[in-house]
């Protein structure tokens, strides 16, 4: 990825360290520390500060894609790692005050599945599919394309990482839907290629990253918040109930998107991604309630909380999102950070 | 052959559910080639207030005989009757408050 410009003191740190080399960063490391020690406390709401999340965006990365001008050997190192700890740690913390878990379901199969379609049934605030099927003009399919992309130019990877760290009913059910996710073999047909697509089409860049700058802080936290639960082999429970929340929340919202692409005369170059995902996440969801989720509490009943809360906070933070977007939206403003590279 | 054959038009609510426990990840399922013709028998889940899971190696035919449009291996087939993808599911069940349970 493309180093994206820096928003504050510690994201301008973190990318001037990473583009440099260990040995010489010693200094740099140890302020980058103290600063981030203090950033973190003093924040009025970590999910919102652009600084914090793009620095937190831009450690992770070093997993996916990497960062351009960054050695690779930044990925594990263990001065780095522990700047990006105490972010996480702090970002873990507000999410889980944002949070709040009903009633525990038994640790069944079927009693997860249930109670994680009633938590993603739920209204969850205002609705941004329903606004672009019927309103969002031509210019807010694109803001909606660039919020999206941060996500989708690499849809799946986060939650992979838990892979290797399930076994039996509930990996099975995980790579069952991720083969899908990643095309079945067909390069042309993962779902990252499908939304490249839409975006092409709508003449924008499909390069991974090309409108991180005017992502805002609460999108890159709905990014976070993945890698977070994917990086971490203790939040295995969260990552896997993040992925069904995902899954069951879905097929319904993309046939509405792809409504909104075709009442503005895209044809099926736009829509093909979303309508994919109606057909694909009716067959998902009921996969990941039942075997993914379900199959890991029943293995492990222990994780039966984190379950539940990885799918409460993936719900929670999109719907700061989608909120920061429709108050944007009907307030006539744009909903993205000022960027040169959506002047065009 | 080992593939089941499924004509959708014959599935109506409680249509065709397979008496072998699905996706138990316990039993051993036998080892077969999926170059054989003999893939895993198939499986239907039919889940509750939700569509007819099906796993395995089936074949999905119209009343005609010929096989329906089918993009993945592990399909979803409405049971609720309000899904615009039929046979396939597209989550409309949700919407209607469908119930497959007393
Ligand atoms: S069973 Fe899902 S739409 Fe009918
Ligand atoms: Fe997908
Ligand atoms: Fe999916």
């Amino acid at each position: 990825m493309k180093q994206p410009s820096p928003r504050g003191d510690i994201s301008a740190l973190v990318l001037a360290v990473i583009s440099g080399t260990a040995e010489s960063q010693q200094e740099p490391l140890a302020r980058l520390d103290r600063l981030v020690e203090s950033a973190v406390a003093a924040t009025a709401d970590i999910l919102h500060d652009d600084d914090l999340q793009l620095a937190l965006f831009c450690q992770y990365e070093l997993h996916y894609s990497g960062i351009d001008e960054a050695g690779d050997d930044w990925e594990w190192n263990p001065d780095l790692l522990r700047v990006r700890h105490r972010i996480e740690a702090a970002l873990e913390a507000r999410v889980r005050d944002e949070v709040v878990l009903g009633s525990l379901p038994e640790a069944t199969s079927e009693a997860v599945c249930q109670e994680l379609f009633r938590m993603t049934g739920e209204d969850s605030g205002p609705s941004m599919s329903r606004f672009v099927a019927k309103s969002a003009t031509e210019e807010q399919l694109r803001e909606f394309l660039v919020h999206k992309s941060i996500y989708q130019l690499k849809e799946a990877d986060p939650h992979t990482w838990v892979i290797p760290r399930l076994a039996g009913r509930s990996k099975a059910a995980m790579v069952e839907i991720q083969a899908d996710e990643y095309g079945n073999g067909l390069p042309a047909r993962m779902h990252s290629a499908l939304f490249a697509r839409t975006m092409r089409s709508l003449g924008m860049d499909d390069t991974y990253g090309a409108y991180l700058d005017a992502a805002p802080a609460i999108t890159l936290a709905v990014n976070n918040l993945m890698s977070l639960f994917g990086l971490n082999r203790r939040l295995r429970g969260a990552v896997v109930g993040h992925l069904a929340a995902y899954e069951m929340t879905s097929s319904q919202p993309n046939r509405l998107y792809s409504r909104g692409f075709k009442r503005h005369g895209y044809g099926e170059d736009a829509t093909e991604y979303f309508d994919e995902h109606v057909e694909a996440d009716a067959v998902h969801e009921q996969i990941a309630g039942r075997d993914m989720a379900g199959g890991l509490v029943e293995s492990d009943p222990r994780l039966l909380q984190d379950v539940l809360f990885g799918a409460a906070a993936g719900l929670a933070v999109d719907t700061l999102m989608t909120v920061h977007i429709m108050e944007a939206w009907e307030s006539g403003r744009s909903s993205l950070r000022p960027s040169e590279s959506m002047a065009s | 052959m080992g593939v089941g054959t499924l004509v959708a038009a014959s599935l109506g609510i409680d249509g065709l559910v397979s008496d072998e426990s699905p996706s138990d990840g316990a039993d051993p399922a036998p080892m077969r080639s999926l170059n054989s013709g003999e893939g895993a028998p198939a499986s239907v889940v039919a889940c509750p207030n939700g569509p007819l899971l099906i796993r395995g190696d089936f074949e999905l035919v119209g009343p005609d005989g010929e096989e329906l449009p089918r993009t993945r291996r592990t399909v979803a087939l409405c049971r609720c009757g309000a899904s615009v993808l039929k046979p396939y599911c597209d989550g409309s069940h949700k919407l209607i408050g469908f119930r497959s349970e007393p």
